[in-house]
């Protein structure tokens, strides 16, 4: 025993050394959302479009919720996606234009298309913090009865498409069924 | 001695230093008011406490910009509004968790972050005892010198 | 042509550290004089090759070369001369070769000055330097080469250095952190040959003092600039952030100071040798930790370099193989150092011991703080935070229970102490603490706050029963001037460095409680008080700078009817990046700092703005310069160079090639 009590500082160090090497493979800046499975936050706002707009406007059917701005980049690279998504026809994508200007916000979805069923207009930024939105852009996935289920940030590519969202749309179809 | 030579003059310079008024920052400047004293100072110790979500390891009150000046906002807003310390954390657990806050919430997963520091204290407490201990068993076995290790001794143990 | 010159030379110091790493090692093994002697020409080879390296690179900065990748990644011509070179160290790739070339210079040093030190301990510390010269320079040639070049089409001009680091703060603090840091390799060295020779005794003690105190005096400075910096470069007045990255060398100082106490002991007294060597060893791995925490993304900080799990996997492996390696060897040889003195229950080792087991239980307790989140997230999949409130939770009250035993710890005896003598010594001066931490506040800041008195007394029993204790050692002496002159160059370091910490406690308490800020929005004419002075908005200017625009204000400053000078706080917008960033104004005092920062520029040419008054917030930083003037007056200590004049005479008088039975 009086001789094991030396290998104390090893083993304690190997077990670091262990977790260490784990942490490395964790990506420590992936906020999760605290919304999963909770309702859609309140809000009574209007669109980009100028119309008023609140819970009961929102598509009776799983849709994509999209927090964009006529500043962010990554949005314009994500942009694409949505279009043809809208184009399907298949899920109602609704926009979150969070903390933008009007006039800009008008501007970018002329120049680009409009993907988005609506935009609401979060000028201030209050509805993206009951969102728990930390930076564009992000995309949440609803059910049918408002029910935030899941949520990506940044980029929502092709490969993101068919990697999280498909998988996630079709097991939130089974269920309903 | 060139180290310590060096040591000595980077001392010095740094001293001379020390009143060079000196610049770059990233702070922002909010002009909030508050009906008194004890409100400004919440909303001082909550900017502090709370993180800002999108930032690099910054709290509120050191973030420019973005998601931080909307929080701080908030707080100002629900500070104004009556709402208590508890009911503005809990607001802020509700939508952006755990992580925003600087001081862990006590749960069943971070009592050994909270009790670490007192378990290591007793590790500590418990080592040092043992190692007195031993030295006191050698304090009192005799050990006999003769004249040459006596000297020594002297040596290596002489101021 | 030039770069690839700089690669070679990183290549040529690759190979003699390779032999460097083998050849003395196996020769103290064997007993080979031949090869042992080969460690201090091959220490100073892999010097001149690191440094026409690193030269090499700054040339390339000098010049703006963007064929080289990292010159285009941080610098660009507009840079002013300064920034160009400093921006070496502005990546990865760059600050590690400077972290490297560190450690040569170290090499150097201790080739030179070990003269009385016996041939096979100077080859295996050496050795063990050059082996981990082998583990940084294969790193840099594997994974971070800073040579690399953009080939076929360099770029026109690179993406600037990042608008932070464009200043004074980014000159000192990497190279001074980083020298302080490495520093502690030279002990870790020392300990490994130790252990690998079977022998720890008081020499082995002696000749590790001055290089601890050293290292320990840098790293002092290196940290305090950092916290300096900090201070003006954020602008909200917080000069310790408790980051991921700020709280590794923190936890290497810590044990450091461990270690340098645990020396102590050991040179003196013959005891805690274990102890020490374990300190030794943790401390080194402290400045690894950071190394690997900062360069491989493992958690968020604004200090962190872009985060690469490739980079991550080889500094771990480093880490595993120096850190683990070394860990078992104290398993298997450590038990046969056992120490043959003893002491009782009040005696100056306990003391110590109890100073060491507080500074590691801190030092455990940071390391368990910065790494939890990153376990919880490894167990729970959800992310925490843990900040300033957790950290100055724990650490604040082991430091002033430290305190406590600092006051009486100087002034008790080997071996045993009369409880009852130490009581007699100190209770003036317990008193005189709470009276001057209660005064002094009121009298100087009119304001009281109960955790500011206790610092305030913590500082005060410091400094009283400093003074105590020379008072006490000069009483037989003929005269006052006789007495100071016979205490010795370590006793002074060691006073000097406590004092320091008398002060940093008096500056922590003042600033942290009685600081004071005020945001508002100024017209020009208006003004605002904050505590005693009034300052008055007189209006801003555009202007332009090196490679920057931007507005600076002029604010008028005033304390009741004198004129204080002015301040001039500015926001930029730099060219190159397009960055914005505001530039703070300080009127720094000795007793308080002044300090505005601008916000934005509303209509009538209206600012808002923050002023700040922060008092005694220097006494932080000048309390880090009389620490580390300790260290370094310790270091100078005539002991430490009385050998080396003696070793020209008889080999009885080398007290280092004896040692107690020790078994």
């Amino acid at each position: 025993m009086g001789r094991l009590k030396f290998f104390t500082p090893a083993i304690f160090f190997i077990a670091i050394a262990i977790l260490l090497w784990r942490g490395l493979y964790l990506d420590p800046r992936t906020l999760p959302s605290m919304l999963i499975d909770k309702s859609m936050p309140a809000f009574a706002l209007s669109t980009v479009g100028g119309d008023p707009v609140s819970n009961s406007e929102l598509p009776d059917q799983i849709f994509l919720l999209n927090v964009w701005g006529s500043y962010c980049l990554p949005c314009l690279v994500e942009h694409p996606t949505f279009m043809r998504l809208s184009e399907e026809g298949e899920i109602p994508v609704v926009g979150v234009n969070y903390k933008d200007q009007n006039e800009l916000a008008h501007d970018w979805l002329e120049t680009n298309g409009d993907p988005f069923a609506f935009s609401i207009e979060d000028l201030d930024g209050r509805f993206g913090i009951d969102l728990g939105v930390y930076g564009a852009p992000e995309t949440y996935l609803v059910d049918a009865d408002g029910v935030i289920r899941y949520r990506h940030v940044s980029v929502l590519d092709e490969t993101v498409w068919e990697e999280e969202f498909i998988p996630a749309i079709t097991e939130l179809r089974a269920e309903s069924d | 001695m060139a180290a310590k030579f060096k040591t000595c003059f980077l001392v010095t310079l740094l001293f001379l230093l020390l009143l060079i008024p000196t610049k770059n920052i990233f702070a922002q400047v909010d002009t909030f008011e508050f009906n008194n004293e004890v409100q400004q100072q919440r909303f001082r110790t909550l900017s502090d406490e709370l993180r800002c979500p999108m930032c690099q390891n910054t709290n509120l009150s050191g973030s420019t910009g973005g998601v931080a000046e909307d929080l701080r906002r908030e707080i100002h807003r629900m500070i104004i509004e009556g709402m208590s310390d508890r009911e503005i954390e809990q607001f802020m657990f509700e939508r952006y968790g755990d992580f925003i806050f600087y001081r862990p919430r006590l749960r069943a997963e971070t009592i050994l972050l909270w009790f670490g520091p007192l378990i290591f204290l007793l590790i500590g407490g418990t080592v040092g005892w043992s190692i007195f201990r031993r030295a006191k068993e050698v304090s009192e076995t005799e050990i006999a010198l003769d004249d040459n290790q006596k000297a020594q001794l002297d040596e290596l143990v002489g101021e | 042509m030039i770069p690839e010159l700089g690669q070679f030379s990183l290549i040529l110091a690759f190979c003699l550290s390779v032999l460097l790493a083998s050849l003395p090692i196996i020769g103290a093994a064997r007993n080979n004089v031949l090869w042992m002697s080969l460690a201090r020409p091959l220490t100073a080879k892999v010097f001149v090759f690191l440094g026409l390296s690193i030269g090499i690179l700054a040339y390339a900065f000098a010049t703006d070369d963007f064929s080289v990748q990292i010159v285009a990644a941080q610098s660009n011509s507009l840079l002013p001369f300064q920034y160009k070179l400093t921006a070496l160290w502005g990546g990865h790739e760059g600050s590690f070769l400077l972290w490297t070339f560190m450690l040569s210079g170290w090499m150097l040093a201790v080739s030179i000055y070990s003269k009385s030190m016996p041939i096979e301990f100077v080859a295996r510390v050496l050795g063990v330097l050059g082996v981990l010269c082998v583990a940084y320079i294969l790193f840099m040639l594997a994974t971070s080469n800073p040579f690399m070049r953009i080939v076929p089409l360099p770029p026109v001009d690179g993406s600037d250095l990042n608008t932070a680091l464009q200043d004074f703060g980014f000159i000192v603090h990497p190279p001074t952190l980083y020298m302080g840091y490495v520093g502690f390799s030279v002990v870790f060295a020392f300990a490994i040959a130790a252990l690998l020779s079977g022998r720890l005794d008081a020499a082995w003690a002696r000749w590790c003092r001055p290089w601890a105190n050293l290292s320990w005096a840098v790293l002092t400075i290196g940290i305090a600039l950092g916290s300096w910096w900090a201070y003006y470069e954020l602008g909200w007045g917080g000069w310790w952030a408790w980051d991921p990255v700020e709280n590794p060398p923190l936890i290497t100082w810590l044990f450091g100071t461990a270690l340098i106490h645990s020396l102590a002991v050991t040179e003196k007294r013959g005891v805690f040798k274990s102890w020490t060597v374990l300190l030794a060893i943790l401390a080194f791995s402290g400045s690894l930790l950071g190394t690997f925490i900062t360069r491989s993304g493992l958690l968020t900080s604004v200090h962190a370099f872009a985060s690469d799990p490739t980079r991550g996997v080889f500094i771990l492996g480093i880490l595993g193989l120096a850190v683990g390696g070394s860990l078992l060897l104290f398993a298997f040889r450590a038990p046969r150092m056992k120490s043959e003195f003893g002491f009782g229950l009040v005696s100056r080792e306990i003391f110590l011991l109890t100073n060491n087991v507080l500074l590691v239980v801190a030092a455990a307790s940071v390391f368990l703080g910065t790494l939890f989140p990153m376990v919880y997230q490894a167990l729970t999949d959800d992310l925490l935070s843990i900040g300033p409130p957790y950290f100055n939770m724990i650490f604040v009250p082991l430091m002033m229970i430290l305190v406590l035993f600092l006051g009486v710890g100087p002034m008790s005896r080997w071996k045993r102490t009369s409880t009852a003598y130490l009581i007699q010594q100190v209770a003036k001066a317990a008193v005189a603490s709470l009276v001057i931490g209660v005064v002094l506040p009121l009298i100087v800041l009119f304001e009281f706050s109960l955790a500011a008195t206790v610092c305030v007394a913590l500082a005060a029993w410091i400094v009283l029963t400093i003074g105590k204790d020379i008072s006490n050692k000069i009483a037989n002496k003929e005269s006052v001037g006789k007495g100071l002159r016979s205490l010795s160059l370590s006793y002074y370091g060691m006073q000097c460095a406590h004092t320091g910490i008398a002060i940093m406690l008096v500056g922590v308490g003042l600033t942290s409680y009685f600081s004071t800020e005020r945001s508002v929005l100024l017209n020009p004419g208006e003004s605002v008080e904050l505590g005693s002075y009034s300052f008055q908005f007189e209006g801003s200017e555009a202007f332009r700078g090196p490679n920057y625009i931007g507005d600076r204000a002029t604010i008028l400053v005033n304390r009741g009817d004198y004129l204080l000078p002015s301040l001039y706080p500015e926001t930029r917008i730099y060219l190159a990046s397009g960055t914005p960033s505001t530039e703070m104004a300080i009127d720094a005092g000795f007793l308080r700092d002044l300090f505005i920062t601008l916000g934005e520029e509303k209509e009538g040419g209206a600012w808002t703005m923050t002023v700040y008054v922060k008092p005694f917030v220097r006494w932080v930083w000048l309390g880090s310069i009389f620490m580390a003037l300790g260290g370094t007056v310790a270091a100078a200590d005539k002991r430490y160079r009385r050998l080396r004049q003696r070793k020209s005479g008889k080999d009885k008088e080398q007290v280092g090639s004896m040692q107690p039975s020790a078994i």
